[in-house]
């Protein structure tokens, strides 16, 4: 029996978007499944970015926060170290500080903030609130309005707010990312919501909510997996905007990101733990269907550079 | 090609005699043609309707097990290219490599990650599943002495024998006789006297081929001389070969029947750093290796790996499960604060993190009901007050604490009265709706 190659061509093809200004970055593009460059055209290399945070990073585990000792107690400090030292390829800053139950800070604090970040890089800026409903549909709108000409992503929308943060990233000229929990139907739900609103598919970036490894990666996974398919053999184009991996805050607040080595020694290294937890979740999703991650240790992020690199 | 449930039912005696549990011959032929029936089930059919149907009916990705006893590992038998469309069904083998220029010491220690490597998480036992002595040497002694070390230290590990020299493996293989070990090396150029080496020691032939067509025609060279338990190594090393000749060969099997590369995988994965390795590996277990091979097993690696394999390989129909019972967070007390919930493996992780990671001492009292998270349980009628009220009595946790308050999650306040009712001498509270704000009700509560 002759073998031959089982390729697959598919109809459809992921929506490639490109953010930032004076810097650009493009992710998505292809119209195969993840890293199938052989039988398909992958014309760009999935986005990570860098997450940086409004307030200083108390909560995050040790691994992590040393290593912005010094840095993280002023986001503009944080963004440039993250753009000079870590060449980070885009900075996604997350607007903790404005939470009700956090320091509560205003629509205008966020303002200062992102302009003071947005002055002092030049790579794309990803920009998301606390994910308080009501609190990110206030501030949003606000920082969108500051970020206009920066070409920036702003997040997150969800079905019970996308109204007013969809508005706001389509009157500044903004990407957006929608965020539905883990279910395909809510995820192309809020797609449909956002386009009938004149929103543009193409600046579209789908979160179907990320899960760390060992806790609900598999949904995520799998939902991911059904969302590609659906873009690229059944040709959905409410289905065809690349997705994203919020990776970072999702693996550093787990045990086995904290627990430390004295207390479960059957784990092992604490700092190794930790960092191969968020690339591993981080390269899991990619294969999934990943373009764009949101993480946060370095050593993590080279170790996910280096994989894709040997992918492409 | 697979047969219709017609051609299947005109190979069967047709006697609608019912002795293989269904009602005709045709019920049990279109059960057949649904691979949810084995013809073994049928006491009358002919030598060579068996042969016409075995051969058709053949799993499309050859059943194979490494190893003997109760660690050894199924492989094969896979039925998808996507989790979500049904079950992966035999998780990979994590397998170390041992090669016989090192020395006692880095052998003993290697030896050592695997025997100790096994950990419970979510009622699975997960461990480094093999070892592969590699002839890195070039010396057939070497390898002889590496694997009689081995057998003796390490008798219930399943091995890999890793060597394209006959005699070398002639002599590597005699100490796993019988305890189905792969004898790995096989080429074009040596597969006779490897062939005849394997059946001799009832190992798995592991063929070694540079490229698709070259292990297609490989695997039926090894097939003609008589081995039909076989695991494929397609030469694949980078990241993107991997991907390539494993969605390759996992298509061929299923979507066209492709019998030559209907075989497990293994990929080699060895690489420099530790913690890339492991992202290697990664691509390994969630793109269709069966067998995957690391240079090395350190602790935290192993536990990332194990993670990842069980959650690739879990039933995307069946939720995750704990064990019902009363768990103990940190070093509670008599008077430690008692909570409930139910045994979704997710709703357990989250809940018990937040306890933790509150410092509050505490009993977290998990209750089956059947994997269904709180709400959902509470929805189906599994989270009842009197099903709570029946486990905490038989939980025996009122011998263990003093007080007689239970913290039950706030999507269920609903059922507190019908708790209090049924729980003679208890008070309920009610918690947090989201375990998030755990943290700081346990700490006002003790405060």
């Amino acid at each position: 029996m002759a073998f031959a190659e089982p390729k697959e061509a598919f109809p459809g093809q992921v929506v490639p978007v490109t953010i930032g200004s004076e810097i650009q970055e493009t992710f998505g593009g292809e119209n195969t499944l993840p890293f199938h460059k052989f039988e398909g055209s992958v014309p760009n290399r999935p986005l990570i970015a860098y997450e940086i945070q409004d307030v200083p990073p108390e909560d995050w585990p040790e691994t992590v926060r040393k290593v912005y000792e010094g840095v993280s107690d002023d986001p503009v400090k944080w963004a440039r170290y993250c753009e000079d030292e870590l060449k980070a390829r885009s900075i996604a800053l997350r607007l903790v500080g404005t939470h009700p139950d956090s320091k509560n800070l205003s629509a205008d604090d966020a303002a200062t903030v992102v302009k003071g970040v947005l002055d002092a890089v030049k790579v794309p800026i990803i920009i998301m609130g606390s994910n308080h409903v009501e609190k990110d549909a206030e501030v949003l709108p606000r920082v969108a309005e500051v970020a206009k000409g920066r070409n920036c992503i702003i997040g997150k929308a969800q079905e019970k707010n996308y109204k007013t943060i969809a508005a706001a990233a389509m009157a500044n000229d903004h990407k957006l990312i929608a965020m539905s929990e883990l279910d395909i139907n809510l995820s192309k739900q809020l797609n449909i919501l956002l386009t009938q609103m004149g929103f543009s598919r193409e600046k579209i970036i789908t979160d179907p909510m990320c899960s760390a490894l060992g806790y609900g990666l598999e949904y995520t996974y799998s939902v991911m997996e059904r969302i590609r398919l659906a873009a690229l053999a059944q040709n959905d184009e409410v289905m065809q905007p690349p997705m994203l991996g919020d990776v970072g805050m999702y693996v550093w607040k787990i045990k086995e990101t904290q627990a430390p080595e004295d207390v479960l020694p059957e784990w092992g290294s604490l700092e190794e733990r930790g960092i191969l937890w968020e690339a591993m979740t981080a390269t899991s999703l990619m294969l999934a269907g990943a373009e764009l991650l949101i993480m946060r240790h370095p050593r993590a992020v080279e170790y996910t550079e280096r994989f894709i690199d040997e992918l492409m | 090609m697979a047969l219709t449930g017609v051609e299947i039912f005109k190979l069967l005696p047709k006697t609608n005699c019912k002795k293989c549990g269904f009602p005709t011959c045709l019920a049990f032929a279109m059960k057949l043609a649904q691979r949810q029936a084995s013809l073994d089930a049928c006491p009358d059919v002919s030598e060579e309707a068996k042969k016409i149907l075995g051969e058709a009916s053949a799993p499309p990705i050859r059943p194979i097990t490494f190893g003997t006893g109760d660690k050894a590992v199924k492989m094969g038998e896979e039925t998808v290219l996507f989790r979500h469309e049904k079950k992966f069904v035999n998780p990979n083998a994590f397998v170390l490599e041992i090669k016989d220029t090192e020395d006692d010491a880095t052998v003993d220690s290697k030896l050592n990650d695997v025997l100790t490597s096994e950990i419970n998480r979510v009622g699975q036992l997960l461990r480094i599943d093999g070892i592969c002595i590699t002839n890195e040497s070039g010396d057939a002694g070497k390898l002889q002495s590496l694997a009689e070390r081995i057998a003796q230290k390490a008798p219930e590990v399943a091995v890999m024998v890793n060597t394209e020299n006959p005699d070398a493996a002639d002599a590597a293989l005699k100490p796993f006789s019988g305890k189905n070990p792969i004898l790995y090396g096989i080429t074009e150029a040596n597969a006779e006297k490897m062939v005849e080496i394997a059946k001799a020691n009832k190992a798995i032939a592991g063929i070694k081929a540079q490229g698709l067509e070259a292990a297609a025609a490989l695997t039926e060279k090894v097939k003609g001389l008589g081995l039909e338990d076989i695991v494929i190594d397609s030469g694949a090393r980078t990241a993107s070969e991997i991907l390539e000749h494993n969605t390759y060969i996992r298509r061929a099997a299923l979507k066209k029947n492709f019998k030559p590369l209907g075989y497990p995988v293994i990929n080699f994965v060895q690489r420099d750093e530790p913690m890339y390795e492991a992202l290697v590996a990664g691509l390994g277990v969630c793109k269709y290796a069966s067998i995957v091979v690391m240079s090395s097993a350190e602790k935290w690696k192993n536990l990332a790996l194990f993670t990842l394999r069980q959650n690739i390989y879990t039933d995307p129909q069946v939720p995750m499960q704990v064990e019902q019972k009363i768990y103990k967070i940190g070093e509670p007390t008599p008077d430690s604060p008692l909570l409930i919930t139910t045994n979704f493996s997710l709703t357990y992780f989250i809940v018990s993190g937040e306890v933790e990671n509150s410092k509050v001492p505490a009993y977290l009292a998990v209750m089956d009901c059947e994997g269904l998270s709180v709400l959902t349980a509470w929805a189906a009628g599994k989270f009842t007050g009197s099903k709570i009220a029946n486990f905490i009595k038989e939980s025996g946790i009122e011998n263990e604490i003093k007080h007689r308050e239970l913290i039950i999650p706030g999507y269920v306040a609903i059922l507190s009265g019908a708790i209090e009712e049924k729980l003679e001498g208890w008070k309920v509270t009610v918690g947090p709706r989201e375990a998030n704000a755990l943290p700081a009700f346990l700490r006002q509560k003790v405060a």
